[in-house]
């Protein structure tokens, strides 16, 4: 029997509404009753430590198969346990795609080996991600996947995403997860268009390109009755939709990324790629809505869309450059830094944002649950005043961090994996 | 002045008059028959061009000959960069052969910026993109200063494909920085909307701003924005905003004409105008040339035995190389 005693920490339990200094007990990959023997136990000194779930994302870009130079699930899982997180979604656009079981069966594997903590993978709405015909739905169901999503672009057709909403009705959880965006009106666009983008010569992309898409989403989810998730909303409007669309009591869900809480288009002035992203950094009135969202429930889930990207493919022209910025070992640190450290958010709500909701819509009872006897052991603690500056190196493959040179509050310190301490001292054990 | 020229964005106006003042002391050596000074020997001066272009190419490299520097023209057809080395590399080698200036031209915005993170030598903005042209706005407003005797209060239009157009950020820059008065004049789909942040004011009907202008600034419009449905077709674009012999009966008779070629003639300009006494088309080419020699003497400190009266320059810091 392995025994973990963690102590002295701030227990912070959203979904068991329990915030004080506790113990907590974990045997053979269980939290234990408190009472029960220690012996034998190792003990975890978490003195001064905030003990939390474990965090859940939902949006991670693994890059295996396909690009293992940018990422593999290993060192995707390695980035992801050293932020805190217990379990990760892997997106579908890999090489190949993963829209049928056996590349789903390759991803699970690849992760119970690294074993480091669980990963979802998201399958794709569409075979090849071409937006035109179904992908088997079910059996990826069968396979695990909880999620379905075309990610990196929208399913372009109305008819299309009508069908897979309903058809996915079928299958009890299944969600299907879109990035909204408007081909033809984003078609180019570097960046948030706007007084920023007119200026440094870039070409943009309205808000509307994204808030099109919600509507129309919403519209849908509306006329199917299918569960809709809407990834890394990045415009005040679009929560707005999502907005009305939960008070008509639609089942829609939606997340925002740490890096559209914190930075906004002016970042863009120098023409550093890693701010590159989509959707783009809009202005600081669409970031403040995005927090509000946030904070008042709106929005569910921080997302990291964690993006690993090959230094060539940063290192280069603005318009030749990829979108994206990594996010697994910086996303609770930026939210804690940023959202918590200005006052916009309780800690228990940011934790529930990131730990508690995105498990439910993954519909796993494996994470962000109680901290009670006979949960699985799946947390994370960390310091929330250690200070640090975001710079290499990672653990992830990849350096290209909107957040580079970034001094941020909040460090992990352990991450304990079905029982087992997968980080200890801010240090990776695999 | 900064180490670099990247944009007009991060000039001052204080830099943009001592720039013209030294284009001004340098253009009387175009006008010798022997057409040099010592100044830059021994310096060496790299045109690295990704874009094609004739004009600017060749006014840099007459510029930067004329000041006695070592030139090398590195065209990205039938180079390295034709086998997919990257601009970094590219800068890389470059500065490992010891380029003290590189001019760069490319076709992606920020292009420049991005150069100056890989090389200590300086850079010059030869165009990027849809982003800015400095060097072209400055021969510009050169050629109004020396034309109409002062900038301050100046009233111009430039018109045309504003959005699309390096030229016009530049341009208007640098007009707002002098104190002159700008207004952009094009379809509305050719327009920023947030352009009145630039310090310019909109019009969207040329003819309405035509009685007031000092200078009436024509951009190239290129026929690709048609097919991109910016404009329903080139003959409505050309009756709407060309700058045709009927509406120059409606500036004002000192008015100047001015064009930053290549020209379309008979879509944004009708031929005859564009060779009408006050069209000052080819003058801004003349001067391009002591701009470009201007700048290229005070980005790199000149040479301490052969300034030319009354001009001073420095070079910038290596720390500013990473900003």
């Amino acid at each position: 029997m392995t025994r973990i005693v963690v102590k002295g920490a701030r227990v912070v339990d959203p979904a068991g509404g329990r915030d004080e200094v506790a113990d907590l007990l974990i045997e053979d990959g269980r939290i234990a009753a408190p009472n029960g023997s220690t012996s034998g136990a190792t003990v975890v000194d978490a003195d001064g430590l905030i003990l939390a779930p474990g965090l859940v994302d939902l949006h991670s870009h693994l890059r295996e198969p396909g690009r293992e130079d940018k990422e593999t699930i290993e060192t995707g899982c390695r980035a992801a346990a050293l932020g805190g997180y217990t379990a990760v979604s892997a997106m579908a656009n890999t090489d190949p795609v993963a829209d049928n079981a056996a590349v789903v069966h390759e991803v699970r594997d690849l992760a119970e080996r690294a074993g480091m903590c669980d990963v979802f993978p998201v399958g794709a709405i569409t075979r090849g991600l071409a937006g035109e015909e179904m992908a088997e739905l079910g059996e990826m169901i069968q396979a695990g996947v909880r999620m379905f999503s075309d990610d990196g672009r929208c399913v372009p057709s109305a008819r299309v995403l009508r069908n897979a909403l309903t058809y996915a009705r079928a299958f009890d959880g299944a969600v299907i997860a879109e990035h909204c965006e408007d081909a033809s009106l984003a078609e180019g666009g570097q960046m948030h268009e706007g007084y920023h983008s007119y200026s440094l010569g870039l070409a943009g992309q309205p808000r509307e390109a994204e808030e099109i898409v919600v509507a129309r989403d919403v519209a849908l989810a509306g006329l199917t009755g299918g569960r809709l998730h809407l990834c890394h909303l990045s415009s005040a409007g679009s929560v707005s939709l999502v907005r009305r669309a939960k008070a008509e009591g639609l089942r829609v869900t939606a997340e925002v990324t740490p890096h559209h809480l914190v930075f906004t288009d002016e970042d863009l002035r120098t023409y550093d790629s890693n701010f590159k992203v989509n959707p783009p950094l809009r202005t600081a009135e669409d970031r403040d809505a995005l927090i509000e969202g946030l904070a008042d429930g709106t929005v569910d889930a921080v997302a990291t869309d964690h993006a690993p990207h090959a230094v060539e493919e940063k290192e280069t022209e603005f318009d030749q450059a990829s979108f994206g910025t990594t996010g697994l070992e910086t996303a609770l640190a930026a939210v804690l830094t940023f959202v918590v450290g200005r006052g916009a958010m309780t800690l228990t709500d940011a934790l529930e944002a990131m730990s508690t909701r995105p498990a439910r819509i993954l519909g796993t009872d494996d994470h962000g649950r109680p901290l009670e006897p006979g949960a699985p052991a799946n947390v994370v603690a960390f310091d929330p005043a250690a200070e640090w500056v975001v710079e290499p190196p990672f653990a992830s493959k990849s350096r290209n961090s909107a957040f580079l040179g970034r001094r941020l509050s909040g460090r992990v310190v352990h991450t304990i994996y079905r029982g087992e301490l997968v980080v200890a001292d801010g240090k990776a054990q695999r | 002045m900064n180490k670099h020229l990247l944009s007009i964005d991060d000039v001052t106006a204080e830099d943009i008059v001592r720039i013209l003042d030294t284009a001004e002391s340098f253009r009387e050596v175009g006008t010798r028959v022997i057409k040099k000074v010592p100044a830059l020997r021994g310096r060496t001066v790299v045109n690295l061009f990704y874009e094609n272009s004739t004009r600017t190419r060749i006014s840099f490299e007459l510029a930067a000959k004329r000041l006695s520097a070592d030139v090398i023209n590195f065209s990205t057809s039938g180079s390295s960069v034709s086998k997919g080395e990257s601009l970094k590399d590219t800068a890389l080698t470059l500065q490992a052969m010891g380029a003290d200036a590189i001019v760069i031209r490319h076709s992606s915005s920020g292009s420049p910026l991005t150069l100056t993170k890989w090389v200590r030598g300086s850079v010059l903005n030869a165009g990027d993109g849809t982003h800015e042209h400095p060097t072209q706005a400055l021969l510009d407003i050169y050629t109004m200063r020396e034309r109409l005797g002062r900038l301050e209060g100046l009233r111009v239009a430039i018109v045309g494909d504003v959005l699309h157009s390096r030229v016009a950020r530049s341009l208007s820059f640098a007009l707002v920085k002098v104190g002159a008065e700008v207004t952009l004049v094009g379809p509305p789909t050719l327009i920023p909307p947030d352009a009145p942040g630039w310090g310019a004011q909109l019009s969207y009907d040329i003819e309405s701003v035509l009685p007031k202008l000092d200078v009436c600034y024509m951009l190239r419009v290129q026929r690709e924005r048609q097919r991109q449905q910016y404009f329903p077709s080139v003959r409505e674009y050309a009756r709407l905003f060309g700058l045709t012999s009927g509406r120059v009966a409606m500036l004002p008779p000192e008015a100047l004409i001015m064009h930053p070629g290549p020209m379309n003639r008979g879509v944004e300009i009708e031929s005859d105008v564009a060779d009408l006494p006050n069209s000052v088309i080819e003058e801004q080419v003349t001067n391009g040339i002591a701009i470009r020699m201007a700048l290229l003497y005070l980005l790199l400190g000149g040479a301490r035995d052969a300034r030319p009266g009354g001009v001073s320059g420095r070079t910038g810091d290596d720390e500013e190389a990473g900003r």
